[in-house]
């Protein structure tokens, strides 16, 4: 049996080599003798890219971590032609074993892989590779299918959208088949906006295929000839894997003018996105895709009754269309078993921040958040406390360590302000300041505010204001109840999401770290030591073992001492940076509030 | 700067007169030129029969086009929440130290571009940075001036 070696060129693991190691494994394969038969396959993104690059060998189910070019010949010497393993290679677990399979890795294990079914297994635009894994088969299924039985099977799985907002899809879809108003588009929305989140990136450049697939069926379902994939243009894989996936499909028939030999046709194009985070929102996206600037319209009536070209379009997230064909395939039933009653089946999250182990998961809705966190995520770096979880991109909001067991789905995080968004999961420890956070978010938002609305435009401005004014010590207690004067205004009068959810990050931050806000205003001090206008650092003479490793890490030169004698922090030259609290290893850097005088 | 009109004219070429392609053409001339020349939104202005004006709102809104010249060198800072907390506004602080230039900013030799973006989606190798199309994984300031250093033009001594 021949063997596999799956060199995995995500992004991530681009940036740390890759694509020099798939090249020295190609390189090694043609000066074979062909003893043992084996090839090369460059993937997609395996969702553990601090610990790429990753290579990964079938069928003896052997994945490495970290590996160079340096390690290839060894691979290739051991492992593919002799079958053992390169220990110093596997993922070291909790308990400091090497594993070899992902499935006893800690990472991997808990996770039940849907939308990322095939990322990693196969050659990410090679329709072959794709139909070879059961690709297309959900297709072939639904040309046998009325429209009605789509519906119903979407309808019976419960699925709801993946983007953030988690409208079910089947009614979405039925809503558009029952126009009777002809050209209809489908879309997909690939401009992921919200910072920490890039499952869609992940399914975009690894599987392009099954979005594809998922854009047929609902194409069949509701009677569309033409479709669009709106896709960041800072996501250039992703776009190219994408365009090159849609020839394939065309060239073996899937998509074009007669998909799978019937006659229904469909058509489908890229478009790349401008830049913007509002063109994430249904109606600007639309507008974008229509070759104008990317505002919001009033949606008094939906998209999906007059969308592109005033004409009924389904526009689905990423994530969503690669679950169709599944659902398809296995059954609305099969999908609904999995997940919570209102939440059915599972999500990706992506889990970044200060967390030890970061990457993509796909688990069952309605797992906790100290599962991911902790059992998944192996807790926080450097076993500081945690602090918050912040879930849902800029609209969403922070959730404290007091709220780590609710169970992950759409309704339980919006009951507590926060939502589930596109499934961005960013793990703050005690380092992370709340009011900065929130700052950040009301920054990020102001900048992408399109400006069509006055409370959005105006607000958010405000509220920039007011938060950094706080942030550098001009605070005062009364800001705070403006500050929640101005959010509910903008949630109450907004014209689209971005404006209507902007502020979930203050209200959550006001709501559960109130004491943060106090202690900027009333002691300037920012408990974190972020907020540089508000910290200074000295060292404890008493921890410090006078190693010098702050004294290389701070770019001010700022710190002084001898060798094995207590370091000195001159506050003249410090910038508060925090490069030295990060460096010590013996929590001998002390945060103090701001420098009196 | 020479601009050929021929470059222009081949950009168009590639897509059929109707606006829902001018945000593309306009994204081809950006990566052509490093920026979107007046010369050019004409040209597109003429070849799509709409005003100028609704081009230049198109220029002015997106993130991704810009009306002035860029530099030879385009660095993509992270500010994505996950760089965030992870330190990218010290590397901003460091980017200005090292070349004088912040966010937004063009060096006066015309070498780097510094732009703060938001996510690119790598939160897993925290910060990041982009210079042309190379990722840098998990920067720190101790690490920057080398990174820099490769870009920067050898002057002959």
């Amino acid at each position: 049996m021949s063997k596999t070696v799956l060199v995995c060129c995500g992004t991530g693991c681009l940036a740390n080599g890759s694509a020099k190691v798939a090249a020295e494994f190609h390189r090694l394969l043609e000066g074979s003798d062909h003893a043992v038969e084996w090839l090369v396959k460059e993937t997609g993104c395996n969702g553990f890219c601090e610990n790429g690059p990753l290579v990964k060998i079938d069928p003896d189910d052997i994945t490495y971590y970290k590996v160079q070019v340096k390690d290839v010949p060894e691979i290739e010497e051991k492992t593919v032609l002799g079958g053992e393993t390169v220990d110093r290679l596997l993922y070291k677990n909790d308990q400091g074993q090497r594993v070899r399979s992902q499935r006893e890795n800690p990472f991997y294990a808990p996770q039940h892989k849907i939308a990322l079914r095939n990322i990693g297994a196969i050659s990410p635009t090679s329709v072959e590779d794709y139909v070879a894994h059961g690709g297309y088969q959900a297709l072939r299924k639904a040309l046998t299918m009325t429209p009605e039985e789509i519906l119903d099977e979407m309808d019976r799985s419960g699925l709801r959208g993946r983007g953030g907002a988690g409208f079910p899809t089947g009614r979405k879809w039925r809503t558009a088949a029952g126009y009777d108003k002809f050209p209809k588009y489908v879309a997909c929305n690939g401009d992921e906006g919200d910072p920490g989140a890039f499952m869609d990136r992940s399914i975009l450049e690894g599987d392009p295929h099954s979005v594809l697939e998922g854009m047929a069926i609902c194409a069949l379902a509701i009677g569309a000839e033409e479709g669009f994939l709106y896709i960041r243009d800072e996501y250039a894989l992703a776009v190219k894997n994408v365009r090159a996936a849609i020839a394939e499909a065309e060239a073996y028939g899937a998509l074009g003018d007669h998909i799978l030999g019937s006659d229904k046709k469909l058509k489908l194009s890229v478009v790349r996105g401008g830049g913007a985070f509002v063109c994430g929102e249904s109606t600007a996206l639309m507008a974008s895709v229509e070759g104008r600037v990317g505002e919001p319209r009033a949606k008094y009536i939906r998209s999906v009754q007059r969308g592109l070209w005033d004409q009924p379009t389904v526009l689905n997230n990423v994530e969503t269309l690669a679950n169709v064909p599944v659902i398809l395939l296995h059954g609305g039933d099969a999908f609904a078993r999995m997940g919570t009653e209102g939440s059915k089946g599972t999500k990706v999250f992506a889990l970044v921040g200060k967390v030890k182990r970061t990457g993509l998961v796909e688990v069952p809705m309605g797992v906790t958040l100290r599962h991911l966190i902790y059992d998944i995520g192996g807790g926080v770096q450097g076993d500081r406390p945690f602090k918050a979880v912040q879930t849902g991109g800029p609209s969403g909001g922070c959730i404290p360590a007091e709220l780590l067991d609710l169970p992950v789905d759409f309704d339980t995080l919006k009951s507590r302000g926060a939502m589930m968004g596109s499934g961005g999961m960013i793990v703050m420890d005690d380092r992370s300041c709340m009011v900065e956070v929130a700052r950040y978010y009301i920054k990020f938002l102001s900048e992408e505010s399109c400006g069509k609305c006055t409370p959005c435009r105006e607000g958010l401005r405000h509220m920039l204001q007011i938060l950094t004014d706080i942030c550098e010590g001009r605070g005062q207690l009364s800001d705070l109840d403006l500050l929640e004067e101005l959010c509910h205004t903008l949630a109450d009068s907004s014209l689209c999401a971005l404006g209507k959810s902007a502020p979930n990050p203050v209200l959550t931050t006001l709501k559960y770290f109130r004491q943060e806000y106090e202690a900027h205003i009333l002691e300037h001090r920012c408990p974190a030591g972020v907020c540089a206008a508000l910290t200074s650092f000295a060292i404890d003479a008493e921890k410090c073992v006078g190693c010098g490793a702050c004294g290389r890490a701070c770019p001010a030169g700022a710190v002084s001492g001898e060798r094995k004698q207590p370091h000195v922090i001159d506050p003249a030259r410090c910038i508060a940076c925090g490069s030295c609290r990060e460096a010590c290893k013996f929590g001998a850097v002390v945060t103090k509030g701001k420098v009196a005088g | 700067m020479d601009l050929s009109m021929e470059e222009i004219q081949t950009i168009l070429n590639r897509y059929p007169p109707e606006q829902r392609y001018s945000l593309a053409m306009l994204q081809d001339m950006q990566h052509q030129f490093n920026y979107i020349p007046r010369v050019g939104m004409e040209a597109l202005a003429e070849y799509l029969g709409c005003p100028l004006s609704s081009l230049y709102a198109m220029a002015t809104f997106y993130k991704a086009l810009s009306l002035q010249p860029k530099g030879k060198h385009i660095i993509k800072l992270c500010d994505g929440t996950a760089c965030h907390i992870r330190g990218s506004t010290a590397l901003v602080d460091g980017v200005k130290r090292l070349l004088g230039i912040g966010a937004g900013e063009t060096s006066p030799d015309g070498l780097f571009s510094l732009e703060l973006v938001n996510c690119l989606g790598s939160c897993a190798l925290a910060p990041v940075m982009v210079i042309d199309d190379t990722y840098y994984g998990k920067v720190t300031l101790e690490k920057l001036p080398g990174i820099l250093a490769q870009y920067q033009e050898v002057t002959p001594s």
